[in-house]
Parts: structure tokens; C-alpha cells; sequence
């Protein structure tokens, strides 16, 4: 059971988009519950607008339910021209658990100070999971509200409002491998539409650009992610280290008892100095790869949605060409040409204005967090110099 | 040891040589026989002085009964000392020295031990190819010695026998230099008129010593005249007196006393005489100085030697306890150390009252004192396959006047330090030394190292190793016993040095000593040692607990290092990743900025090997060192167990003997009786003799493992010290590079 307060997810509010925002809906989650394997979000809503029956609402919300408000965006035809903001990803407490797990075996090894320093320090990277959850799907909604269209759309804002649980039923069997087998048809068509000619070269280059930076992102999310780990082994590693120096402080009678606690101490500060630049880089480089990457799928979807309706569009042309060969149907293929050629049109134009968007949207972002990360190390660093300098006196005064 | 015979003068009595000769032997034999003889009766002495006031001893009552025993020629150096008037027979012998008269028998006399000394002298500096430099290198101790001690105003008790020694060395080295006469016959007088007076602290001042004698001896000029004149007539002149001189009378008096006195049974003549002290160390002179081990004769001659004003020794350590002793009236020498082996050992005696002051001592004296520093570096790899091996060079800075050059280096292997290693545990482990452990040798690393693969985990391995080694020997050489050593001054100056056998792991010695180590933990467990001295306890419980838990803090350490490299691998891929990210962003301000962050994670990753680096060598191989060392006091700690065992084994057996003669006195078998009242006495003397060896041992111990601590404090302090400003400059560093990439992250438009 956990729940966040106000305060501390304020300051760990995402930043990983810049949304612009709009007064007339605002929408967090100041909220969260977290039942087993169930994080129960409260959705809260403040609002201007008259299709809301209420100014101000709150409404509990389970992660499944933000997945279907997403899936149903996407299935909506009408929304095919525009990215629509990717779903938040599932709670995953493993890591932390298993690390709690491993923990509680390896209490015989331990001091009991050690343990209990441990025990906190994971607590503090469960809470920071937690938050950082609570945060990807704040966001979901923070984009889809501050979206023009989507934020008009009529699934959501039942997801706003009703105030009952919607109890979103589940996927059942069937429809996961359903789910399963349209990707594979996607990826097949995929491959398959490739063949088609681009007509238009901001589409063709933006494709190009994306599949590659997709690739390039993924990789550097999955190492950013390996890194902060690693640094975050190295603040663990100092905890035991402080917690044997100070055992090793116990003992000692002689003279070295006092360097002995002043370098415990020492690494304990260290390791808090070092945890949080292991944290910080976590928040501000990898959440940022690892939104942006699955920002640029969406993209993607939106680039494929658009080069099926151009598939779709040739297809027709063929078909109307053929009907005038025969002589038979025309009216209706040209009718269906037309009205293929207007959805190509009408997804290259809403496309090609949320892709510019979303290029702007990026580099405004990976400003402000490289900013604030280099900012964020340079204070770590300086604490440490800090630490270390007063440490280094002290010994040498000693 | 066995080496010192090659140089172990002529004038030796035959029984003597063999001495020298079976190093090994020579301690058993020693501690079983010589030791024995005098050291027991030498105890009682002292411990009676506690009874006796300290002038008493020194002043009146000697004379009178050192005269008596003393007709042998031993009389005229031993009534030198107690009795102010001898200093005429002093000078009259010294003059005679000088004049190289061999013949009378004062002279003879003091040649003898001249003799003596400089063969002890001799043993210690082993190597050296000509008789010269044994001399040399011994007065160039004395004059080491007296500097760091004259200048500390200290205690006057220590600086004032080192006067003696600087006076009396000065005879020894001088005495057949014309240029020294004058100088030299000042010198006596002066320290005569302070020896006779018990209260030579007030007299002696140590300005005033040092000016007289000290000087002197340390201008060069004093020097080479010794050098020249002393060592060849040295052997020759006195040599040969002193070969027909203690063959003789000094056996013979040692039986005599020891047979006169019981010398076995500590219990009827414990009240025997002061004379009984000298007439009987002056004895011992010759048997024991030549070698390094028999410590408690050891101390004896020389307290004989410079009592008496007769020739200086290395060891001015032995006088402060000495004087210490007898001003203290603490008496009971319970430890009458080492002393071949000078500073640490004679201070490892003092009882618990006397520590405190000998420990301030000693610290100031280190200081002043162990001007040298050996550097190992150059690993190179000689050879190819699998008997490849590593040399490294072994430099040495010094300024010690015992070292022929002030800079010096050799090539060794590093079945070599193991060799040293064997050699000083060997010597000086039974007696509670704490003698500091080489590395260990890994099969893996070398064999890794032997097949030639220049992968960074070989050549980590060879570092680490280097690091261990020269932390290893500058251990040794601060080590002020050790120093002495030898086999250390050998190590570190000899150009060629026989091939250390017996440390390869796999070989037949290997296998020996395995089972040797088995024996012993076996042993080790049988033990059952009721601990009287809670001290032991609790530092032995302490030490164990402080291995535990740096071999704890090791294992993190080491971990830290992984995961430091895991973190450098890491930085380095997403420093790659960053880049190719950088190169397919579209924006450009963007992608500029992605390549610098790159760059900066590139960097960040070349702080984090260093890091790694520096947590290995200076963190974890610090504390890798103090496991080793720990292991080495338990050891120390082991060797007093062991030494208890002895003793009790002894007293064991004393009472079996004592129960064999009350059933013998009861079954009425006189000639039995006989031998079992022998047997008996017999025993009586090993149970003093182990016991004393026992408190020795102790005594040292308890010194090594202070200063052990002592030493750790400031070793680790400064390793921390080097540690933390890596992390700080690695830090700085780190801001450095995130504030060049700030602007960078704010152009991006």
C-alpha cells in the first residue's frame, strides 16, 4: 500500500513534454493506491467547459482503463491522421521486489543497520517507481488534454467524468492473440505497403528519419537505463561499505576509530549524493529516451495509418481503372477513389501538421531535461567535492 | 645466516661456528642450552635488583662481588664499570688497544669481546665481501643511532647509554686509528665519570655526549681511518687473542658460574650477585653476538659491553632498557629481548609501567630514524612458458649511513620477497615479531601473466602485485628490527642473490609446508590456553573481529570496483548510442548537443576507469594489506600461544620429575635419587627459561601489535587520505565537464 503526497510528485513532475497548457481542462492525478499488483489512480479534473456536468471532479482509475481509453483513441478512424500520445506503460514493481527479496535472504549477512539502510533505500526506489508510474499516466491524460481534438473526444471525457468504476472489461484470451495477431498483420502489412511510391518527400523523409531514430533511441534507452542501474549499484555498494567501515569503527580502539567513523560517515553521505544523481539521471535522461521512444512509435503508427490509406487510395485508383475497362461500377468507384484520395489527403495534411508539432514538442523538451540534468550533476558534484574536501581536512587535521 | 659464516671471523672458538654455522640450530640449541645457562641466572640478578636500589647495584656492592668472580680476565673491563677507579684500567687497556698490545691480559681481555663484537657485528652485516665494511657499517650505525637520539631531548636514560655506546664504539673503531687516540682517551673519562655514578642521567647530558662522541664518529674523516686501520688489524690483531682467549677462560667460567650457582634452579641463587650478571653475560659474549637469535645472551653481552665500556654495539636499544630497568627498579627483565636486533626489540622488554614513556620514545626515534624508502617498479617478464617469471626493480633511497650508497637497485623475482619472507618469519615470527606477509602467490594471475595475454586483467594483476611488493618491503624496512636484518640490507643491496627455494607452491617444500600448516591449526586447536593476561584476550578478539570484518569490507570493495566498471562500460556504450542519436536527430542545435553529451559521457566514463583504478589500488589493496597483516598478528599472537605451550609442557614435566623423586626418596634408591635431583634441576631451569621466553615473547608482541596499530592509524589515514582526493579530483573533474555541456544544452533552440 502506498500513496504518494502532493509535495514530493510536484517536484517530480515529468517533463518530458511540454504541453501547452489549457486552463479550460486540467487534469492530475494527486492520488494513488497501489493494491498488490493493482495501482488504483485517482483522476482529477478541473474544468471550465460546459460539456462537463461539474467544475471540479475526481474519479478512481485503474491502468487497464487507461489502456482502453488509449486503444479506443486509436481505433477511432477520425483520430487516424493524428499521433496519438502513447499509453502509459504497465506498472512494473518487479525490480524492486525482487531486489526486496533478495534482500530479506540476505539479512544474515548484514548488520542490522546495514539491513535497515537497504530496506529504505529500496523503499525509496519502490516510491520512486511508484511515482514515476503515476507519472506516465498523469501525462497520457495531460496530453490528450491539451490536444485540441482528442480532448473534445467523447470516450475521454467519460473516462473524466463517470464517476462509477468503469469497470473496462479485460482482455480475455482470444482477444490478446487477437491483439497479437493484428500486429503481426500491421508488421506484414507493413512491409507489404513499403512497396507503395511516396508521393510526398516531407512523408518520405520523415519516414526514413523516424525508423532511424527509432532504432537509435531504443538503444540509447535501453543503455541509459543500464547506466543508471550501474550507478545505482555504486550508491549500494557504498552503504554496505559505510555500514562495514562503521562495524570496523566499532572494534577499533585505537586512534584509527575516529578516520574510521569519519569515513563511514563519509560514504554514507556519499552514497545519498550518489543515489540521487543515479535517480536524477534516471528521471531527466532515461524517462525522457524511454517517452520519446514510445512517442515515436506512435508516430510511426500515424506514418503507417497514412501510407495505408495511400495503399488504399492506389488501390482504388486500379479498381476504378478497371471499372472503366469493364465499363461496370464506375460511379461507385469513383466514388470510393474519391473518397480515398479525400482521407489520404485529409491524413497527409492533419500528419504532416502533428509531426512538425511533434518535432518542435521534442527539442523543446530534451532542452529543458538536458538542461536541468546537467544542472542536477553539477549540484551532485559540487556536494560531493563539498563532502569530500570537509572530509579530507578533518582526516588531515586529525 | 648460513652466509655468515663465510665471514664469521677466525678467532671464533670452534663451538662457535657451528653457531653461526646452523642458523636454524643455532636457536634451538641456544634456547635449549645457552639461554639456559645464562639467561636464568641473568634474570635472577635482575629481578633482585628490584630489591636493591639502582645505585646500589651499579655502585658499591658490584665491586666488591663482581671482584671475586671475576679473577678470570673478565675482572678489569667488569671493575671498570662499577667502581669509579677503573677507568684508569679502562684507559690502560684501551691505551694498550691502541698500541696493539695483544699480550696482557686486560687487554686481552677486552679484545676478547672487541672480538666478539665485531664477529657479532660481523654476523649481523653478513655480506659485506671484506671485513671492512662490517666495521664500517657498524660504526656508521652507531653514528645513525646517536643522531636521531641526541637530538630528541628525550629520555636521558636512553640517550645517555647511547653516549656510552657512541664512546665506547668509538674505542672500538678508533682505538688502532692514531688520529683517534686523542679524541678517544677524552671520550672514556667522560663516560666513566658517568658511569660509575648511578645517577649518570643527571650527569649525563646528552649535549655533552653527543658533542664529544657523537661528532666525531659521524665527520667521514673518522671514518676512513677506521675503516682502514680497523678492519684488517681488527681480525688479525685482536682475532687471534681473542681465538685463544674466550676458547678458554670464558667456557670455562661459564661452567664454572654454572655450576657454582645452579645456574638451573632459579630458586636458591636467584639472590646471586650483580656480578653473577656480568661476569656471566661478559661470558656469553662470544657464543651468543655472532649470531642473531640467542637474544637473551645477546643482551646480556651487550649490556656487559657498553657497562663496561667495551665496545659498541649496533644495539644502543639495549641499553635503555637497561638503564630503564635499573633506574625504574622495575628489575624483573622479563623480557630481556631480542637484541640483535636493536630499538624495537630492547623496547619491546618494558613492563607496563615503563611502556607509555618507551612508546613516545620509540615514536620520536622512528621518525628521525627510517630515512628510506624502496620503490619496486618495471615489472618485466623474463622468460617464456611456464617458467616465465616476473623481476621487478627494487630501488633504494636511503640515507641510513648503513647502506654503502644512498641509492641503489637490484632485480628481483618475486619468489625472492617470498624467499625474504620465509627467511625474516623464520627468524623473527617465533619471538612475536609482527614480520609484514608478501602477497600471495596466485597461480591463476601468473599463469595468466606466463601465457602472455596483454589482456587489462593481467596487467591489473601485475600492478597489484607491484603495489603489494613495495608496500611489502617499505613495511620491512620501517620496521626497526627487521631493518637490522641481514637478510634485508642483503636483499636490498646484493646484486646476485641465491635462487629462494622452498616458495614454489607445487613443490615438494610447498607440500611440506602445507602439512606444516595443517599440523599447526591441528595444534593450534588443542591448545587450550587459559589466557591470564586479559590484554591478549581482548586485542586477539579484536584483531579477529577487525579480520572478519576487513575481509568484509574487501569483498565490497571489490565488488565496488565491478560494478564502478560496469558503470564505465555503460557510460561508454551510451556514450556511443548518444552519438549515432546525436548523428539521426534532424534538428541540428539538438543534434550538436547530443554529440557533446556524448562527449561528456565519454569522458565520464574515462573518470569512471580511473575511479575503478583507484578504488583497486589504493582502497582495496589497503585493506587486502591489512587482512595480510592481520594474519600476521594472529600469527605473532600464535607464537606466544606457542611459546606458553612450551612452558607449560615444561612445568608438566618438572612435576613428573619431582613425583619420580619423592617415589625414589621414598623407595630409598640414593644413586637414583642423584640423577633425578639433576633431572629436576634440569627442568627447573627450562620451566624459568620458558617462561621467560614466554613473557618475552609477550612483551614483543604486545609492542608489535601497538605499533602495528599505531602504524595502521597512520598508514591508513594517509591511503585514505590519497583515496578521497582521487574521489575529489574526479568530482571536480565532473563538474568541469557537465558545466561546458550547460551552454550547449541551452543553444539548443
Amino acid at each position: 500500500m502506498t500513496s504518494i503526497d502532493e509535495n514530493s510528485k510536484e517536484k517530480l513532475r515529468s517533463v518530458s513534454v511540454d504541453l501547452n497548457h489549457d486552463a479550460s481542462l486540467l487534469i492530475d492525478i494527486p492520488d494513488a493506491l497501489c493494491e498488490r499488483d493493482k495501482v488504483k489512480f485517482t483522476v482529477h479534473t478541473k474544468t471550465t467547459l460546459s460539456s462537463f456536468q461539474k467544475p471540479d471532479f475526481s474519479v478512481p482509475r485503474q491502468h487497464e482503463d487507461f489502456i482502453w481509453l488509449h486503444d479506443t483513441l486509436v481505433e477511432t478512424e477520425d483520430y487516424a491522421g493524428l499521433i496519438i500520445p502513447p499509453a502509459p506503460p504497465k506498472p512494473d514493481f518487479d525490480s524492486p521486489r525482487d531486489k526486496m527479496h533478495k534482500l530479506g535472504e540476505g539479512e544474515a549477512t548484514m548488520t542490522k543497520e546495514e539491513y535497515t539502510k537497504m530496506k529504505q533505500e529500496l523503499e525509496a526506489e519502490y516510491l520512486a517507481v511508484f511515482k514515476k508510474t503515476v507519472q506516465v499516466h498523469e501525462v497520457f491524460l495531460q496530453r490528450l488534454s491539451s490536444h485540441p481534438v482528442l480532448s473534445k473526444d467523447r470516450n475521454f471525457q467519460i473516462f473524466l467524468e463517470y464517476d462509477q468504476d468503469l469497470s473496462v472489461r479485460r482482455k480475455n484470451a482470444k482477444e490478446m492473440f487477437g491483439g497479437f495477431f493484428k500486429n503481426m498483420v500491421k508488421s506484414a502489412d507493413e512491409v507489404l505497403i513499403s512497396g507503395v511510391k511516396e508521393v510526398d518527400d516531407f512523408f518520405e523523409q520523415e519516414k526514413t528519419f523516424l525508423l532511424d531514430y527509432y532504432s537509435k533511441i531504443k538503444d540509447s534507452t535501453a543503455k541509459a537505463e543500464k547506466m543508471t542501474r550501474a550507478h545505482k549499484n555504486i550508491a549500494d555498494d557504498y552503504i554496505h561499505i559505510s555500514a562495514t567501515l562503521n562495524s570496523l569503527a566499532a572494534d577499533d580502539m585505537t586512534a584509527n576509530k575516529k578516520n574510521l567513523e569519519k569515513l563511514s560517515d563519509l560514504f554514507e553521505k556519499f552514497r545519498k549524493v550518489e543515489g540521487r544523481v543515479a535517480s536524477d539521471q534516471d528521471l531527466k535522461l532515461t524517462e525522457l529516451l524511454r517517452y520519446y521512444m514510445r512517442d515515436i512509435q506512435a508516430a510511426k503508427d500515424l506514418l503507417y495509418r497514412r501510407a495505408r490509406a495511400l495503399a488504399d487510395y492506389e488501390n482504388s485508383n486500379k479498381a476504378l481503372d478497371k471499372a472503366r475497362l469493364k465499363s461496370k461500377d464506375i460511379p461507385q468507384a469513383e466514388e470510393h477513389q474519391r473518397q480515398c484520395l479525400q482521407k489520404f489527403d485529409k491524413l497527409s495534411e492533419s500528419g504532416k501538421k502533428e509531426l512538425t508539432s511533434f518535432k518542435g514538442r521534442r527539442v523543446v523538451a530534451f532542452r529543458k531535461n538536458f538542461i536541468e540534468m546537467a544542472e542536477l550533476e553539477i549540484k551532485h558534484a559540487k556536494n560531493s567535492v563539498a563532502l569530500l574536501q570537509g572530509c579530507i581536512e578533518l582526516l588531515k587535521s586529525n | 645466516m648460513a652466509t655468515s659464516s663465510e665471514r664469521s671471523p677466525p678467532p671464533f672458538p670452534d663451538s662457535e661456528d657451528q653457531d653461526v654455522l646452523d642458523a636454524e640450530e643455532v636457536r634451538g640449541r641456544d634456547s635449549d642450552e645457552d639461554e639456559d645457562l645464562f639467561g636464568s641466572t641473568s634474570t635472577s640478578p635482575v629481578t633482585e635488583m628490584d630489591t636493591t636500589p639502582t645505585s646500589d647495584v651499579s655502585m658499591k656492592p658490584p665491586s666488591d662481588i663482581m671482584n671475586d668472580p671475576l679473577i678470570e680476565p673478565m675482572s678489569s673491563q667488569t671493575g671498570n664499570k662499577p667502581a669509579s677507579e677503573p677507568s684508569d684500567d679502562f684507559f690502560d687497556l684501551t691505551n694498550n688497544v691502541s698500541v696493539v698490545a695483544a699480550a696482557a691480559t686486560k687487554s686481552d681481555d677486552f679484545v676478547d669481546i672487541l672480538g666478539s663484537e665485531t664477529g657479532a657485528q660481523r654476523g649481523e652485516v653478513v655480506k659485506a665481501d671484506v671485513t671492512v665494511e662490517a666495521t664500517i657499517d657498524r660504526s656508521e650505525v652507531t653514528a645513525g643511532v646517536i643522531d636521531p637520539l641526541s637530538q630528541q631531548e628525550a629520555k636521558q636514560t636512553s640517550t645517555a647509554p647511547v653516549i656510552d655506546l657512541s664512546g665506547d664504539s668509538q674505542p672500538v673503531t678508533s682505538k688502532i686509528a692514531d688520529p683517534l687516540v686523542a679524541l678517544f682517551s677524552d671520550a672514556p673519562p667522560a663516560a666513566e665519570a658517568k658511569k660509575p655514578s648511578s645517577a649518570n642521567v643527571d650527569l649525563f647530558d646528552d649535549e655533552e655526549g653527543s658533542d664529544i662522541f657523537a661528532e666525531p664518529l659521524q665527520t667521514k674523516p673518522a671514518k676512513q681511518p677506521q675503516k682502514s686501520l680497523f678492519g684488517e688489524p681488527d681480525e688479525d690483531v685482536f682475532g687471534e687473542p681473542l681465538g685463544a682467549i674466550s676458547k678458554k677462560p670464558v667456557p670455562k667460567e661459564l661452567k664454572e658460574k654454572s655450576v657454582t650457582t645452579k645456574v638451573t634452579a632459579g630458586g636458591p641463587l636467584q639472590d646471586s650477585k650483580p656480578a653473577d650478571i656480568f661476569s656471566q653475560a661478559a661470558a656469553s659474549t662470544p657464543s651468543v653476538t655472532s649470531t642473531v637469535n640467542p637474544k637473551t645472551n645477546g643482551v646480556h653481552s651487550e649490556e656487559d659491553g657498553d657497562i663496561f665500556a667495551a665496545e659498541a654495539t649496533v644495539e644502543l636499544s639495549l641499553d635503555s632498557p637497561r638503564n630503564e630497568r635499573k633506574k625504574e627498579a622495575t628489575a624483573k627483565p622479563s623480557a630481556p629481548a631480542p637484541t640483535s636486533l636493536p630499538a624495537a626489540a630492547s623496547l619491546a622488554k618494558p613492563q607496563p609501567p615503563a611502556l607509555e614513556e618507551l612508546e613516545e620514545e620509540e615514536e620520536e626515534e622512528e621518525e628521525d630514524k627510517f630515512d628510506i624508502f624502496v620503490s619496486v617498479k618495471d615489472p618485466e617478464k623474463i622468460g617464456d612458458g611456464m617458467n616465465a617469471y616476473m623481476a621487478y626493480k627494487v630501488s633504494t633511497q636511503t640515507t641510513l649511513p648503513m647502506f654503502r650508497n644512498k641509492t641503489f637497485t637490484v632485480r628481483r623475482r618475486f619468489s625472492d620477497f617470498l624467499g625474504l619472507y620465509e627467511k625474516l618469519s623464520e627468524k623473527h615470527g617465533p619471538n612475536g615479531f609482527i614480520v609484514p606477509p608478501p602477497p600471495e602467490k596466485s597461480l591463476l594471475g601468473m599463469t595468466k601473466v606466463k601465457v602472455g595475454k596483454e589482456d587489462s586483467s593481467s596487467t591489473d594483476f601485475v600492478e597489484r602485485r607491484r603495489g603489494a611488493l613495495e608496500r611489502y618491503l617499505q613495511r620491512v624496512v620501517n620496521h626497526p628490527s627487521l631493518l637490522q636484518d641481514p637478510d634485508v640490507r642483503e636483499f636490498l643491496e646484493r646484486e646476485e642473490l641465491p635462487r629462494a627455494v622452498s616458495t614454489q607452491a607445487l613443490s615438494g617444500a610447498g607440500f611440506l609446508k602445507m602439512i606444516n600448516k595443517a599440523t599447526d591449526a591441528v595444534s593450534k586447536m588443542t591448545i587450550k590456553m587459559n589466557e591470564s593476561d586479559v590484554w591478549f584476550e581482548e586485542k586477539l578478539q579484536e584483531v579477529e573481529s577487525a579480520d572478519q570484518q576487513f575481509r568484509k569490507l574487501h569483498a565490497l570493495v571489490e565488488s565496488l570496483v565491478v560494478h564502478r566498471k560496469e558503470l564505465s562500460l555503460n557510460t561508454a556504450s551510451f556514450a556511443k548510442s548518444a552519438a549515432m542519436l546525436g548523428s539521426a536527430e534532424d534538428n541540428t542545435a539538438l543534434s550538436r548537443a547530443l554529440s557533446q553529451l556524448a562527449e561528456v559521457e565519454d569522458k565520464m566514463e574515462q573518470l569512471h576507469q580511473e575511479q575503478a583504478a583507484s578504488d583497486t589500488f589504493t582502497f582495496a589493496e589497503m585493506i587486502a594489506d591489512y587482512i595480510r597483516l592481520l594474519g600476521a598478528v594472529r600469527g605473532s599472537f600464535d607464537h606466544r600461544m606457542k611459546a606458553w605451550q612450551r612452558w607449560q609442557d615444561a612445568q608438566s614435566m618438572l612435576q613428573k620429575k619431582r613425583e619420580t623423586e619423592a617415589k625414589l626418596l621414598w623407595a630409598n634408591k640414593p644413586d637414583k635419587l642423584q640423577l633425578a635431583k639433576e633431572e629436576i634441576a634440569e627442568w627447573e631451569a627450562k620451566v624459568t627459561q620458558y617462561e621467560r621466553d614466554f613473557e618475552r615473547v609477550s612483551a614483543t608482541v604486545r609492542k608489535e601489535v601497538i605499533r602495528f596499530e599505531r602504524e595502521k592509524t597512520k598508514n591508513c589515514k594517509r591511503q585514505v587520505i590519497t583515496y578521497l582526493e582521487c574521489l575529489l579530483q574526479s568530482q571536480q573533474q565532473l563538474i568541469k565537464y557537465w558545466e561546458a555541456f550547460l551552454p550547449e544544452a541551452k543553444a539548443i533552440a
